[in-house]
């Protein structure tokens, strides 16, 4: 099967943050500086080059595209100012606005929704709370029914909920 | 005494609760007060939250920098998550009026408004800065010996260009703070390595994280580390957790503000080390 190239989408990158994708030069300092490139088969040089040639369907259905930690040292040491993490994070986002994402993210997702916090409380962790003389509940959203419903509109207004099938 | 809204993010208070309450207590010995930024929400997390819509990181971190606008404090992070989604994010909204009015847009649902005023601090960055490594040597009380691998992080000193706290590629800030205690740094192979949970990889290919956390941990053996000092809650699950799967590793994995707990004579069980899941023997 041939690729086919989608013209639009390095418009799309750039315009979701990754303006600096066209700088590229492909000299590969952030495929070798990469720790998930050492132990898995993401290649962070042709994932730009993949997005600067238009290779939407390619990229967006990439697991690889999901093994970047976000560590920044491709950034850090890029000659051309790319900023990669940026330009992975707007290819994700592209990924997610097709409904392409893995359970265990969609897990952490729907924790942020529902308790405001990636993780819920525990009962084991309350009773350490208390132990050391913290109130039992964190003072956050999850204390103020108030707060919890104020942080509820935001992700509606934004339309997450609906992005992550709630 | 400096005032902070004190931001508790989600693992400290709901994972490592000891992280929380040593913080606390160092900080008021160190002359930091912290008031609770009541209300707040995940930072969001910049790994899974940011990945997935940015616009919806952009606007939960809005609320959360409105807060503590409204309180007319600065926030105060303990982790390096929460430190680099709540920084990057003002430092956007800050740089792009648009974006700040689109937030706005959506804050006002909530009756919020964000103009830009919040500075967002991690806590080893105040003590450095602000406090003074002569100081904070000066109020130690239970000096120790231990030797130690520090683990900055990733999203702590990096992308530096906008951090701007200290060189990425070979910092110094967390070292002398751990050293202030009487503690010894040492120096290993690939220090800045990443711990491997970040973006997303722990939660959805924590096989590949472990490869990380497992060749930072050789790394910190080789080097005659006996412990892990990191000032991220997030890294700190990592290592403490990946030790149980792991066979040959028990380095105790302690936050900075609980090896400054410690230093300054805090007892065991307010430091919460006893729920570590790699038992902390000191």
């Amino acid at each position: 099967m041939t690729a086919q190239p989608n013209n639009d989408f390095v418009q799309e990158v750039v315009a979701r943050g990754g303006d600096s994708v066209t700088m590229c030069f492909q000299c590969g300092t952030c495929t070798a500086s990469c720790p998930s490139g050492r132990q898995t088969s993401f290649r962070t040089r042709k994932l730009v080059r993949m997005a600067q040639l238009g290779l939407k369907d390619e990229v967006l259905n990439s697991e690889e595209l999901w093994y970047c930690t976000t560590c920044y040292t491709c950034t850090e040491r890029c000659p051309r100012n790319v900023a990669i993490v940026d330009i992975i994070i707007a290819m994700r986002n592209m990924a997610v606005a097709e409904g392409k994402m893995f359970d265990g993210h969609r897990k952490t997702a729907q924790s942020f929704v529902k308790n405001g916090h990636t993780v819920p409380i525990s009962a084991e962790v309350k009773a350490q709370r208390k132990a050391m003389g913290l109130p039992e509940v964190p003072p956050t959203v999850l204390a103020n029914e108030k707060a919890m419903a104020d942080f509820d509109k935001i992700l509606k207004a934004t339309g997450f909920k609906k992005t992550i099938g709630e | 005494m400096a005032k902070y809204a004190f931001f508790l993010g989600c693992i400290a208070p709901l994972r490592y609760p000891g992280i929380e309450k040593s913080t606390r207590v160092v900080a008021e010995a160190m002359g930091i007060e912290l008031v609770d930024l009541t209300d707040a929400s995940c930072c969001p997390a910049p790994g899974v939250i940011r990945a997935f819509d940015k616009k919806t990181w952009l606007a939960a971190a809005a609320r959360n920098l409105a807060l503590a606008e409204k309180a007319g404090l600065d926030i105060l992070t303990i982790c390096n998550g929460c430190y680099g989604s709540l920084f990057d994010a003002a430092h956007e909204l800050h740089a792009d009026k648009n974006l700040l009015k689109e937030v706005n847009e959506i804050l006002k649902e909530v009756g919020l408004k964000y103009s830009g005023k919040t500075n967002v601090r991690h806590f080893a960055e105040v003590l450095y800065n602000d406090v003074g490594v002569e100081n904070i040597k000066a109020k130690i009380t239970n000096p120790v010996g231990y030797r130690v691998a520090t683990f900055y992080g990733c999203h702590f000193l990096k992308p530096s260009d906008i951090k701007q706290l200290d060189d990425p590629e070979n910092p110094k800030m967390l070292d002398d703070l751990v050293e202030a205690t009487g503690a010894v740094s040492l120096y290993r192979k690939d220090k800045m390595m990443c711990c491997g949970a970040g973006g997303g990889l722990r939660s959805q290919f924590g096989d590949s994280a472990m490869k990380f956390t497992e060749e930072n941990l050789k790394n910190m053996v080789d080097a005659g580390s006996e412990m892990i000092v990191d000032i991220c809650p997030f890294c700190h699950l990592q290592f403490d957790r990946a030790q149980a799967d792991l066979k040959g590793y028990a380095l105790p994995v302690l936050h900075l503000s609980q090896l400054y707990g410690i230093a300054l004579g805090m007892d065991r069980k307010e430091l919460g080390l006893d729920a570590h899941v790699t038992p902390v023997k000191l």
